[in-house]
């Protein structure tokens, strides 16, 4: 078998686990997560939103079909390091091409294996989200307490600006027919030929341009720093603002956005986007002790009643408490920790969700949330 | 949605006796079903057959009824209980049948029940293969190319179209009944006709051949409300081509990516939606093409299923307990998780480990049986286990099979040589491990590890087996670390230190350690502790630590973190059986949960260890605590240095505890109840004859031998005819009768192979004498005698194998005084605390004592619902230190009704296997036949175990000399019952001569068409068929596989053919009673 160098990873609080070297050989920090999604590594590693995280995976093998071109959320894998039990080194996929070790090392993404994951879960779940170091290159503790002092905490950050697009750009390839066209209805996908979906790219999922593509969008993806009136001359029928990494307060440029488009355009918010349709209609944000990761989370449509296994990914919510009782309904909760996962405003067409509708990886029940967003174009524009 | 207030009363169908393809599941199932309708207020009705299940315990169900699983039955039942609703998804194919007879039958429409669970459409698009097929098409799923024949020309047509090797598959049956790979025309039409005969509607369905696929499973769960979730996914190791429960099977699936895994689901969802599955768990199959992931549908099962029982064990999920409670209305998000406490049940199980499951096969039973893996299941019974890698998990499984290996290989019982370099034939062996490769059997993965030492590259193998390469590159790592252990040699600390981790993580068991490095076991172990290498228990949570969980139920690994942290409480470990077997199945399950139950009410905290994943007592809900486990002399004492148990119980979970006993014992484990020492007192020949010598008790003339020559002397001095057996084994593996010194010799060679380190036991075989089973209680001063059952086959009949009646049918007061009498001097002298059972034989007026064990038996549930005594409890309350007097104990001598039990076989799996009893124990499960009379009970018991009495027709009468005066009263009473007598020319000659009149048939090799042909041609109704030894063999082999392919009784003792008669008589006279155990043990005995 191969031998990996030495290496470790160091928790803020001093915590420390001892393992392998996995993908590339260095030194990385951010905040250590954990996901238990117990496959889709690859969708999971080209997230946007998990910049600036070290991604600490349950489920102990990984790696196991190896990586194909086209499961990709982004262009590149974006976690800032990677944590596994065993990492696989002979993937076995009819679709795969690499293995996982050579794609991290190819990304430059420092990774660690052979630790007890468990372990780690247990203690984030206990004690809370906490900054790590991995190291392969520097494996004494003492040695590398001080990075601590130049890696900032993820509470206030701004990681935006690090993941959203210089440019705009058209987004044209649609869901792969391979793996939806036997079950989802796109029939209405003609009519919507000539509605134009806006996306603010916060670091979005390309699953997310794929599904609106998909139900007939023509879609249009934008910076972050895009100001509403440069928006609103691109005329949208509908303006998504995605999902995306980090703290949602100090995004203080895509708030201001949404407020000035709020009453203009309909609003569709996904996840950091929905954090941040939060904030610009009045509410606040907090940090949760560990955030929500994983493909298993059920939530519960409080319209229909109807429960629906979610794809999640976030460190921050929405304060229930804090938004307009009389402009906002609640749609959505979290049935495991009872926290907010979507609303809807009640004369505008606005509404968002925290988890993730385009899936990917997880499963496929809240795509029917896209038909929403094409059914509120559709109404308004009748 | 709340659940339902219009439903009182609810009737749930057990699946009957333990059949290949159905087994302990559905004991959990049903269990689980009736606590949790029973917790939500519901009164409950239950009907089981098989009396050495939980379920079938009078205080699980309001009222329980133990009687034949027949459409006919049950409505009789229902006709009494006027249940509300029937919930036939907990019992497996049999019950689900069941609910189909009568709701077409009218029958639950007549008394008002419904049914919940699954409607009977839904049942029929899922089970009506042809209805589902076209189901699959209105959602756009694909199925395997092929369609359904009612006829072998329908066949060959088909065959045209999708060529060859074409898969045959019976409709309606169990288990893959049937179902077989034809590769050529002359094999297919064999095939084809063999499918048109074991359907029970005479429809096979004929499909392309999927063979070589990736197959995997999921299960489903829905609500009311339609909500939808995956509990687990299942990937087999074993391709297409081998029957699901052949396979060695993986949790969760290892090689999807999740958009193949997302796709599944999204089609799992669909199909449960299109089948109209409206609550409860179903289970789903899917195959993939490796090379270009197309994927098709190929069944679904709407009820709890074997796959459902893995799942939940798997995933810490319940899906029976969830399934029930569905069922009447509540959802999913109104329910709790029970294992978090704080989160809804309404969500998706994840896994921070991996599970694998391995079948059992006990094809040394049946020497005959073809052994290649197919599409019929053969394996008998199944053992889970829990790593945190694939490498871990399959080293712990493969050694909780207790099939005497300890891992993958490397344990001294390699057929190879580790190195090709040390092989005088490599080339040789390389061609048998290609063979072994390439044809699935129950010794495929041991040749994977062979493969790769003998430098084959994975994907040679992967062309030979096609299991996927990841198994493959996961097997290679443990070979690979095996060569490195190899390398190192003797070990030594702090040299390998990290060696000794490496590969205790990876599943090596101390054994195997021992074996590799030159040193012994006690050494490794003694080492290992040194280096601190010791395991941590980790918690099956559903939720991969997400949450904290409330139910300690773990499994053992090698890492950081322990999290099982003992507690401060009195405690009892009861370690159970592990994989069902032939002789050792639900019976010592059902045992070692009631000493749980019992032990937790005498407020112990109980440790149960188990790693079978069918079984009631590995259900988390059971014990206080629970470690999936293997039952090895390590992973036992690795658990008991943590939790350092104030007593440990051995006794009730049949040979697999015991076998650790005396080393357990001497490591100071303290071992409550009967000592170890007495237990092996009982089976030590030398000192229990001596024994019995001091107590005046007589046994058959024995003597132990190490020798052929010591064999034949000690044979001659006894008398032919003997019965040779080789010591330590249950259920008679390897025991026969032999007439001579030929034989005996014959026997010799082969039986020490079987196990060269134990001499041969050879006792004087009692011919024609009757055999009794005692079970008894012993507190070292008193002793309770709970049932004395008689045999209905004569000596030489596996006890396991022998329908018997409690009470005793034949048997003077003053022989049961004496039997009595002895069962107390012998729990005393052997200082019995806890159970104990007698084997006696009589013949002649004398009484012989055959065996004792002083511990659990296969009768125990049997005497208890026979009884009403719950007699395991109240052992395992004396065990822990309770006298006999503290408990009001009936008397047992006065019995108001007959209680049958009638064991079941597995011949219809394994063709070519001759159909006949012997001293080695076949069968793989037991229903109880209550009644009024003997021949009532009897009846009864014949029903249940599928076996329909004629009530008419004509008899076939073949008997050997011995037997020829005796069949005369049988067949004359036969003949008064309306049957026209046929017998092969001796035995017709015989009864003539007793003025019958009487047909003759012509024995097998006398010429055509013989007494077979007239089975087969269904001109006969009842056989009466008596063994003559070597040469008539060939006529039995053919009589009984015509007699088991038409279903007609075959009756190889003349007391059964007797018992038979009696039952004949009754049920041509009356319609059978129902009785409901509640009511008889409040009668009274």
């Amino acid at each position: 078998m191969k031998d990996y160098k030495d290496a470790v990873l160091l928790l803020d609080d001093g915590t420390l686990f001892r393992g392998k070297a996995f993908g590339a050989v260095g030194t990385t920090g951010g905040e250590v997560v954990f996901n238990t999604s117990m496959a889709g590594y690859q969708e999971i590693l080209t997230d946007p939103s998990y910049k600036g995280q070290l991604v600490c995976m349950t489920y102990p093998h990984i790696g196991n079909y190896g990586i194909n071109a086209s499961d990709v959320e982004s262009v590149r894998p974006q976690v800032s390091g990677f944590i596994v039990r065993e990492g696989c080194t002979l993937p076995s996929n009819w679709r795969a091409g690499d293995s996982l070790d050579k794609y991290l090392q190819q990304a430059g993404i420092v990774g660690i294996q052979e630790i007890d994951t468990r372990a780690l879960t247990r203690h984030i779940r206990e004690h809370g989200a906490k900054r790590g170091i991995i190291s392969s290159e520097e494996v004494r503790p003492e040695k590398l307490r001080d990075r601590f002092e130049t890696l900032p905490e993820m509470q206030g950050q701004d990681l935006v600006r690090h993941v959203t697009c210089r440019e705009a750009y058209e987004w044209t390839e649609p869901l792969p027919e391979t793996w939806y066209s036997a079950f989802e209805r796109l029939e209405k996908a003609h009519v919507f030929e000539r509605r134009h979906l806006v996306v603010i790219d916060c670091g979005v999922k390309q699953n997310i341009l794929r599904w609106a593509r998909s139900i007939g969008f023509r879609v249009t993806v934008v910076p972050a720093f895009e100001n509403a009136d440069q928006i609103l001359r691109r005329k949208p029928h509908a303006v998504l603002v995605s999902n995306g990494p980090g703290d949602p307060e100090p995004v203080t440029y895509v708030i201001d956005t949404l407020r000035q488009l709020i009453g203009q355009t309909p609003l569709f918010g996904i996840c950091l986007g929905h954090q941040l349709l939060g904030l610009a209609l009045g509410g606040r944000t907090f940090k949760l002790k560990y955030g929500h990761h994983g493909g298993n989370h059920p939530v519960k449509n409080l319209l229909t009643g109807k429960v629906e296994i979610t794809s999640q990914n976030h460190g921050f919510a929405v304060d229930p408490g804090t938004l307009p009782k009389n402009e906002i309904e609640l749609t959505h909760v979290n049935l495991n920790d009872h926290t907010l996962e979507g609303f809807r405003h009640r004369n505008l067409p606005i509404f968002s969700v925290q988890y993730h509708p385009e899936a990917s990886p997880g499963p496929h029940d809240s795509g029917y949330l896209f038909h929403e967003l094409q059914n509120m174009v559709l109404n308004r524009s009748e | 949605m709340p659940q339902r207030k219009d439903l009182n009363k609810i009737m749930i169908v057990g699946a009957g006796p333990i059949i290949i393809g159905q087994a302990c599941e559905f004991d959990y199932s049903g269990t689980q079903a009736c606590r949790a309708l029973k917790e939500l207020g519901y009164d409950i009705v239950l009907v089981n057959s098989n009396p050495a299940t939980i379920m079938t315990d009078p205080e699980l169900a309001d009222r329980t009824y133990i009687e034949p699983l027949t459409p006919e039955v049950v409505e009789t039942i229902i006709a009494r209980e006027r249940p509300d609703a029937l919930l036939p998804t907990m019992g497996g194919q049999t019950s689900l049948n069941i609910a189909v007879a009568l709701a077409e039958s009218g029958a639950l429409e007549n008394y008002g029940v419904e049914l919940i669970g699954a409607k009977l459409e839904a049942i029929k698009r899922a089970e009506d293969r042809e209805l589902f097929k076209l189901a699959m098409e209105r959602i756009g799923l694909e199925m395997p190319k092929g369609g359904f024949a009612k006829s072998l020309d329908e066949a060959m047509e088909i065959v045209h179209q999708i060529g060859y090797p074409a898969i045959i598959r019976p409709s309606f049956t169990l288990g893959g009944t049937g179902g077989s790979v034809a590769y050529n025309v002359e094999e297919y039409k064999e095939l084809v006709t063999r499918g048109l005969n074991a359907s029970p509607i005479g429809e096979v369905l004929i499909e392309e051949s999927i063979l070589g696929w990736k197959e995997y499973e999921l299960e489903v769960m829905r609500d009311l409300a339609d909500n939808v979730v995956i509990i687990c996914s299942i990937e087999n190791l074993d391709p297409m081509g081998v029957h699901t429960g052949d396979s060695i099977t993986v949790a969760p699936a290892q090689t999807l990516t999740d958009r193949e895994y997302q796709r599944m689901r999204d089609a799992a969802i669909r199909i449960m939606r299109e089948i109209g599955v409206e609550t409860g768990g179903s289970n789903v199959q899917f195959a993939v093409h490796p090379d270009t992931g197309r994927m098709v549908v190929i069944e679904m099962n709407p009820r709890v299923s074997r796959s459902s029982a893995l799942a939940s064990k798997a995933t810490g999920f319940p899906i029976a307990k969830m399934a029930a409670k569905l069922a009447v209305g509540l959802t999913l998000d109104e329910i709790q998780n029970d294992i978090t406490g704080e989160t809804p049940a309404c969500f998706e199980p994840v896994l921070d480990y991996v599970v694998v499951k391995i079948p059992r096969w006990d094809f040394e039973k049946f020497p005959l049986a073809d052994i290649r893996l197919g599409t019929q299941m053969k394996s008998v019974g199944e053992v889970m286990a829990i790593g945190r890698t694939f490498k871990e998990a399959l080293q712990k499984g493969l050694r909780s099979l207790e099939k005497e290996r300890y891992g993958l290989g490397a344990d001294g019982k390699d057929r190879f040589p580790p190195f090709p370099e040390d092989d005088p034939h490599p080339e040789q062996s390389r061609q048998r491990i290609r063979e072994g490769l390439r044809v699935p059997t129950n010794a495929r993965i041991f040749y994977i590890r062979h493969a790769f030492r003998y430098g084959f590259s994975v994907d040679e193998i992967y062309e030979l087996c096609r299991i996927d390469r990841w198994f493959l590159q996961q097997i290679q790592q443990i070979v690979a670390l095996e060569d490195e252990l190899r390398q190192a040699g003797k070990l030594e600390l702090p040299k390998h230190r990290e060696l000794l981790r490496r590969a205790k993580q990876f599943g090596f068991s101390d054994v195997q350690l021992a074996h590799i490095s030159g040193m012994s076991e006690d050494e490794i172990r003694e080492l290992r502790k040194q280096a601190g290498i010791v395991p941590v228990y980790k918690t099956v949570d559903t939720c991969a630590a997400e949450f904290r969980s409330q139910t300690p139920y773990f499994y053992s690994t090698y890492e950081l973190e322990n999290e099982a942290a003992p507690r401060d409480r009195k405690k009892i470990m009861i370690l159970g059986g592990g994989p069902n077997r032939i002789g050792q199945g639900i019976e010592f399950d059902y045992c070692a949960v009631h000493a749980v139950l019992a032990l937790k009410d005498e407020g112990y905290e109980t440790i149960m260890v188990n790693c079978n994943p069918e079984t009631v007592s590995t259900d988390y809900d059971i014990a206080d605590r629970l470690y999936f486990e293997p039952l090895t002399f390590e992973d036992v004492m690795n658990i008991i240095d943590l939790e350092k148990p104030d007593g440990v119980i051995v006794q009730f979970g049949g040979q697999t505890p015991l076998k650790l006993a005396l080393r357990l014992e001497k490591a100071g484990v303290p071992i409550i109840g009967t000592s170890p020492e007495s237990i092996d007192l009982a089976e030590d020949r030398q000192r229990f004859e001596k024994l019995l010598a001091s107590l005046g008790i007589r046994q058959p003339e024995a003597g132990t031998a190490f020798s052929f020559d010591d064999a034949k002397a000690i044979a001659e001095r006894i008398g032919y005819p003997v019965l040779v057996r080789p010591s330590y084994v249950l259920g008679g593996r390897a025991m026969e009768i032999v007439y001579d010194a030929d034989a005996l010799k014959a026997y010799i060679d082969r039986a020490t192979e079987v196990s060269p380190e134990h001499p041969i036991l050879i006792d004087k075989f009692l011919e024609d004498a009757f055999e009794f089973d005692v079970d008894a209680i012993a507190d070292g001063e008193r002793v309770f005698i709970g049932g004395i059952m008689q045999h209905i086959e004569e000596a030489g009949i596996h006890s396991g194998d022998s329908s018997c009646m409690l009470p005793p049918y034949k048997l003077t007061a003053a022989d049961e005084a004496i039997l009595r009498q002895q069962t107390e001097t012998l729990a005393k002298a052997l200082n019995t605390v806890g159970l104990i059972n007698i084997q006696f034989a009589l013949k002649d007026g004398q009484i012989y004592v055959l065996e004792v064990n002083p511990r659990a038996s296969r009768t125990v549930p049997f005497v208890g619902k026979a009884t009403g005594v719950p007699m395991a409890k109240i052992a395992a309350k004396v065990m822990a230190g309770r006298q006999l007097r503290e408990f009001s104990l009936p008397d047992t001598s006065n019995h108001r009704h007959m209680s049958c039990k009638t064991p079941v076989f597995p011949f219809n799996k394994f063709t070519g296997v001759p159909v006949y009893l012997g001293p080695e124990m076949k069968s793989t499960g037991e229903v109880m036949g209550i009644g009024d009379t003997f021949g009532e009970a009897f009846a009864k018991a014949q029903l249940g175990a599928g076996f329909r009495l004629p009530l008419f027709g004509a008899a076939a009468i073949s008997v050997n000399d011995a037997d020829k005066a005796t069949v005369i009263p049988i067949a004359r009473e036969l003949a008064r019952l309306g049957f026209r007598l046929k017998a092969t020319r001796g035995t017709a000659q015989a009864l003539r001569a007793a003025g019958l009149e009487v047909g003759i048939l012509h024995k097998v090799n006398e010429g055509r068409p013989h007494i077979a042909d007239a089975i087969i041609n269904g001109d006969i109704q009842l056989v009466i068929n008596t063994p003559l030894g070597r040469e008539s063999r060939y006529d039995e082999y053919a009589i009984g596989a015509a007699a088991l392919q038409r279903n007609i009784p075959c009756l190889t003792t003349l007391s059964a053919a007797a018992a038979a008669v009696q039952a004949i008589e009754f049920i041509q006279k009356q319609p059978f009673s129902v009785h409901c155990l509640q009511e008889l043990y409040e009668n009274g005995q």
